[in-house]
């Protein structure tokens, strides 16, 4: 399975970011075999529709789960239109939360949080 | 004639000044139009309370896609600068408040799925009070741009009358465009140090658009030269103060114009004389 998770770095012991529009790093991981890229999020860098963009790139890269704190209500849309489900990270290091994720302990985000709340 | 009343900081008096000033002017036997540009919260017509005569709908362009047509290319979510369209998995997903309506969506569909409809923001409120033409833009609640509202009540300035554009404050997008192409403007300032500091922004504004201007001087008292100070330095000129006095506050508080205060008339008088008769 293909996740993404939102990070302030580019490797598996850099912190999780809570924000999903503004957060500077998607760490897109196979659980399968443990092989991981970070991309940079465009998303950080826009004035207007930073959640679009931030969904935008996820969709592009093809992953089934999305692993944030709080996700707005545009990139909800995008996200969940495009069959992604959404979890909330627990703990501030990535792999820890990855760890979460594959022993089922991570909660499903069935509804959009409030806009702006990266900023 | 257009002359522009901003401030920066708000609640200095900018529709203090400016709804008196049009009533005045008008009393005086100026042709004289206010127009209140505050799109967001516009309040000029508590005091001014005219008859609505006219309601306009201001309307921007969106696109809208025919799913039917829609190969889901993706073209137009990708060329977008404004992140207003998005490619999910199966279908193209429109956010219509971020759209800026610049078209290029329908220009770029390979199979012409995109067209182009309107979708009302907001509206223009024409009224009438004592002769006088008072107009404001209205943008709807959790509408983000208020430019379209802005542009269009430019639309309605008159070249032989004085046109008096109240503008909002700060120094936004918003303020810059009402107060663009304006042959005066008036800010309005408070002898604190919050008001100086805003002011100092709107002069960059004005200067920027090479506006001449003048600035009054609301709540005038003891304070004064943290704003007078300001202004010999920078030679710019003080046309007008109006006291902090009681009378005015009470009348404010109860929606009522000034026309009849001595220090309101005479900071008034002082514009005709240095503005609008210099022109």
């Amino acid at each position: 399975m293909k996740i993404c998770i939102t990070s302030a770095g580019e490797n598996l012991d850099s912190s999780f970011d809570s924000r999903f529009g503004r957060c500077q790093f998607f760490i897109i991981i196979d659980t399968d075999t443990m092989k991981y890229k970070s991309i940079l999020n465009d998303g950080n860098i826009s004035p207007h529709g930073a959640g679009i963009a931030a969904a935008q790139q996820v969709v592009n890269a093809e992953v089934d789960v999305v692993i944030t704190g709080n996700v707005g209500p545009n990139s909800f849309n995008v996200l969940t239109e495009s069959g992604i489900k959404i979890y909330k990270g627990q703990h501030n290091i990535i792999k820890d939360n990855i760890d979460l994720f594959n022993e089922g302990k991570l909660e499903l985000i069935t509804k959009a949080g409030k806009s702006h709340g990266g900023i | 004639m257009n002359i522009s009343i901003l401030s920066g900081k708000g609640g200095t008096g900018k529709t203090t000044l400016a709804t008196n000033l049009a009533v005045y002017l008008k009393s005086k036997g100026y042709k004289t139009q206010y127009l209140d540009f505050d799109v967001e919260e516009p309040n000029g017509f508590i005091f001014l309370k005219p008859n609505i005569l006219n309601e306009i709908d201001v309307n921007v362009k969106v696109p809208k896609i025919d799913e039917i047509f829609c190969k889901n290319c993706g073209l137009c979510a990708k060329n977008c600068q404004f992140n207003a369209l998005a490619l999910a998995k199966d279908k193209i997903l429109l956010f219509e408040k971020l759209c800026h309506s610049c078209g290029l969506c329908s220009i770029l569909c390979p199979t012409g799925a995109i067209s182009e409809v309107e979708r009302k923001i907001g509206k223009i409120n024409v009224g009438e009070m004592g002769g006088l033409t008072c107009i404001e833009g209205k943008l709807n609640i959790g509408e983000p741009m208020g430019i379209p509202i802005i542009k269009s009540l430019k639309k309605l300035f008159k070249n032989d009358y004085i046109n008096i554009i109240d503008s909002p404050p700060g120094s936004s997008c918003n303020v810059v465009n009402s107060v663009e192409g304006s042959d005066f403007s008036i800010l309005v300032t408070e002898p604190t140090r919050f008001g100086l500091h805003d002011l100092k922004i709107a002069v960059s504004v004005v200067k920027q658009n090479k506006i001449p201007f003048g600035v009054v001087i609301n709540k005038s008292g003891k304070e004064d030269s943290i704003i007078e100070d300001y202004c010999i330095k920078e030679n710019i000129k003080v046309i007008g103060k109006i006291g902090f006095e009681r009378e005015i506050a009470h009348k404010y508080s109860k929606g009522e114009l000034l026309i009849e205060n001595e220090t309101m008339k005479s900071v008034m008088d002082n514009i005709i004389s240095s503005v609008v008769e210099v022109d």
